[in-house]
């Protein structure tokens, strides 16, 4: 927390949050400013705590599954999967091939869907209203997808440990390709109103910079990493459900600054919907995948990471051989990529604190947990 | 001097102004009316839960097994039954489904053996009472009754 008490006569402190729009939720910030400058910051979290961890507990592994999606929320499925393949490798399972191709095409679509989220959101926050109805226009096409597949939007509890529930419905292939032919001349609209737009060029260009040395130091991954240079992402570096089948690249970008990771984030919608063109004319027949009755791993600990839409996300799991986890870790990316904030905000503007936290892609459900 | 150009003549501001003249086109109007215009929810919708009946005898299909109470991460349904003694057969006396505490994962629904619980397009839960919110077995048996309003 910051001394309050024992002020320099020109510094001035200042509560940013937890009810702020910008911060994304609840996150508190408390600045230290001198004048206009950000000297140093202070982030308060924990106003959206749930227990999560604590809740696995009490659980048995599959009742345990639907709470993952309410951590970081608007990436529900990229949660239950990481969570289903922790599980399956602590049971030693693994998924069907039908399972596994419908995973990655439900997965990427939910980048898709975060990607766009953060999008709107990141605009609105600099100041540019148009691009937030734009993109949960196109949000809400995946969205229907979610729902015409396993029956909820947002917390979709999809996926279940050893493969699916939900066979595919009919006309499941033809709505995601036309969901990838409509998208695609969308994201050049985005880039349209955005990429060259002065007022948005200036308040992102070089601000929030975060070099790879410093990422590293911090453990921040995903788009915020690539923007720095490092080719990063564990769909290629440890292919989980068959990513080795699927021809993407991993976008990057030289300055690690605000702009780049906007610039990184578009390229990723790109490469989402190759993704989900290539999985949707390969999925293959056959079973979908059983969940066992009783879920009872042998002794022992796994970790298992996944390439969520904002970072790796990781589950760490201690089994005891009983129906109920002895403790779940969960690595959320935001909570950890949320730290590299003071180090991007210092000697900026108070105005780029704003711009700073959207580019982060916090979810304060999945950093609270 | 291209940027020069581009900052005088207001070239990006144009070009952004003609996205959002594209996007004027009636097509692309997505807004529901909602009370009056009713959403479409998926066939495969997890909205109210409804404890379904024989449509033949009126009978309950629930066989009092307890395996929903028992998949449920938040221990909101509760089974109660009797034996009966001439037909040596459970049968269902109460139901008690706390929609408050639901999160409707559908885990109570792919537990029933018999297709008797079951999540359903109902999506219109308010309830004056925080008592309103806990059904019976009458209440799921029936399944909500919203308003219906005409524009």
């Amino acid at each position: 927390m910051a001394d309050a008490t024992f002020l320099d006569s020109t510094e001035l402190v200042l509560n940013m949050g937890p009810q702020h729009p910008s911060t994304h939720g609840v996150l508190r910030v408390i600045l230290k400013l001198d004048g206009e400058k950000v000297l140093g910051t202070d982030c308060v979290i924990g106003y959206l705590h749930r227990g999560v961890e604590k809740i696995a507990e009490n659980r048995t592994y599959q009742q345990f599954n639907p709470y993952v999606d309410r951590m970081d929320y608007v990436a529900a499925v990229s949660n239950g999967l990481g969570y289903c393949l922790a599980v399956e490798k602590l049971l030693n399972v693994e998924a069907p091939p039908r399972a596994q191709v419908t995973r990655v095409i439900l997965t990427e679509l939910n980048r898709i869907a975060s990607h766009l989220l953060w999008l709107g959101t990141h605009a609105l926050d600099i100041g540019a209203i148009t691009p937030v109805f734009y993109c949960f226009r196109e949000r809400e096409e995946i969205l229907k997808i979610f729902e015409n597949y396993c029956g909820a939007r947002l917390t979709t509890h999809a996926f279940r440990i050893g493969g699916l529930q939900y066979e595919l419905y009919d006309g499941f292939e033809e709505q995601c390709k036309a969901f990838c032919d409509m998208f695609l001349p969308k994201v050049d609209e985005y880039e349209e109103l955005l990429t060259s737009n002065r007022i948005w060029v200036s308040r992102l260009k070089g601000v929030g910079i975060l070099n790879a040395e410093e990422c590293k130091e911090y453990g921040v991954t995903g788009p915020v990493l690539r923007a720095a240079g490092v080719k990063w992402d564990l769909r290629k570096a440890q292919p989980y459900s068959g990513y080795e089948q699927y021809d993407f690249d991993i976008p990057t970008a030289q300055n690690g600054d605000t702009y780049d990771r906007y610039s990184v984030r578009m390229q990723e919608m790109r490469q989402s919907v190759r993704i989900i063109r290539q999985a949707v004319d390969k999925i293959p027949s056959g079973p979908i995948g059983k969940t066992p009755k009783v879920v009872k791993p042998a002794t022992g600990e796994v970790y298992v990471s996944i390439e969520a839409p904002k970072g790796e996300l990781g589950y760490f799991i201690v089994s005891d051989n009983s129906t109920q986890p002895y403790r779940v870790r969960v690595r959320p990316p935001s909570f950890i990529n949320l730290q590299a904030l003071d180090r991007m905000v210092r000697g900026g503007l108070v105005a780029d604190v704003v711009a700073i936290i959207g580019t982060l892609d916090i979810v304060l459900g999945e950093v609270d947990r | 001097m291209k940027k020069f150009f581009r900052a005088v003549f207001f070239v990006d501001l144009i070009q952004g102004l003609w996205v959002t003249f594209r996007n004027q086109n009636p097509k692309y109007i997505y807004t529901e009316q909602y009370p009056a215009e009713r959403p479409k929810v998926a066939e495969r919708y997890r909205g109210a839960p409804r404890l379904n009946i024989n449509p033949e005898n009126g009978e309950t299909l629930c066989i009092a097994c307890n395996l929903c109470a028992l998949a449920c991460p938040e221990n909101l349904i509760v089974v109660t039954s009797e034996r009966n003694e001439a037909t040596r057969r459970k049968e269902l006396t109460t139901f008690t489904y706390d929609t408050s505490r639901c999160m409707f994962c559908g885990l109570c629904e792919d537990a029933c053996p018999v297709d008797a619980l079951e999540l359903t397009q109902d999506f219109e839960l308010a309830s004056y009472t925080r008592e309103g919110a806990i059904w019976d077995r009458q209440m799921l048996e029936e399944g909500p009754k919203p308003t219906q309003y005409k524009c």
